[in-house]
């Protein structure tokens, strides 16, 4: 066998791991996995938990996918999925959370900080402003600062 | 005073901060506290043909314990468990994900802390019950509602803290 057959040979072999992961059976309805996915963006993966409920590989999370998936299938809305998960596994699940009671300071904290820290800015600006214009400089002042330059200079 | 606003400022915030280390991500409120047990119907592991349902454990208190054969911190937990069956608690499992079926073995070799175990092979029971893992327990009353959740293994510590003072409560 000539060098170059032998090298194509090995090198066949070499292909031979790349079998990898076996390609997840993907929803033969195109426009239910589109929907699936759309929604699982929003989704919180509970195992790993800060991937979404697409991005994850827990396999958690692929039985809720088909979970989803089969309920998409039977024709329920994407507002009964997201019910059908909250109420397994609470506001937890939604990457973003409804407005209610005990999320208002969730949803109004960043307004909250924004107006805290510009009333602090405004007020800063203010009291700076006051102490300016209250600060006039005498005559003697000047004469003595122009003779600390001076005495500078030499 | 009002130069050390910033200091207290930082103060609160480092409390913040020092107190957010010590939390479990994990400890995802549940929202099945107060709430009826989901029903189900699922084959009991090493009866063939019985089925269990919870409306059967009703009438005392209980403890569903999700577990799988592949968990770890599961086997962490296992004497804690089997302590607590000799004490007298009945405690249920529920085998979660267990795809190669090898829970009725590992029983039989380390002992079994269960009343009986329910086999949930595809996962859907533990998605109703709102499961993320294992182990996790459920203690549930009389009635059949859930009473508390616990994520982790059951340690002597967490069962003194956590699960004694409710179970004697809900005894009563």
């Amino acid at each position: 066998m000539s060098a170059p057959r032998r090298l194509v040979l090995l090198w066949a072999l070499l292909a031979l791991p790349a079998w990898g992961g076996e390609a997840r059976p993907n929803a033969e309805d195109p426009q239910i996995e589109a929907r699936l996915m759309r929604l699982a963006e929003d989704l919180r993966c509970l195992v790993c938990q800060n991937e979404s409920l697409a991005g994850s590989r827990a396999e958690l999370a692929e039985d809720l996918r088909r979970e989803i998936r089969e309920q998409m299938r039977q024709g329920k809305s994407d507002a009964e999925v997201i019910q059908y998960l909250t109420d397994r596994y609470g506001d937890f699940v939604l990457y973003r959370p409804p407005v209610k009671p005990v999320t208002y300071l969730l949803w109004a904290g960043p307004a909250l900080f924004l107006g805290i820290g510009v009333g602090v800015w405004y007020l800063t600006l203010r009291r700076r402003r006051r102490l300016q214009a209250t600060q006039s400089v005498s005559a003697d002042e000047l004469a003595q600062a122009a003779r600390l330059l001076e005495s500078e200079d030499k | 005073m009002k130069r050390f606003i910033p200091f207290l400022v930082f103060i609160a915030l480092a409390v913040f901060l020092y107190l957010g280390l010590y939390l479990n991500p994990r400890e995802v409120p549940s929202p099945f506290i107060g709430k009826p047990a989901p029903d189900f119907r699922l084959p009991v592991i090493g009866e063939p043909g019985r089925m269990f349902s919870p409306q059967e454990a009703r009438g005392r208190v209980w403890l569903l314990n999700v577990w799988a054969p592949w968990c770890v911190s599961c086997r962490q937990e296992h004497p804690m468990l089997m302590q607590l069956k000799a004490a007298g608690v009945a405690i249920y499992g529920l085998n979660w994900k267990d795809k190669d079926g090898e829970a009725a073995a590992l029983l039989a070799r380390q002992g079994n802390p269960y009343v009986l175990t329910v086999d949930d092979r595809d996962g859907r029971v533990g998605i109703d019950y709102g499961v993320t893992g294992t182990p996790e327990t459920f203690v549930i009353d009389k009635g059949g509602v859930i009473r508390m959740k616990h994520v982790g293994p059951i340690t002597p510590q967490v069962w003194e803290k956590k699960f004694a003072p409710l179970m004697k409560e809900l005894d009563a």
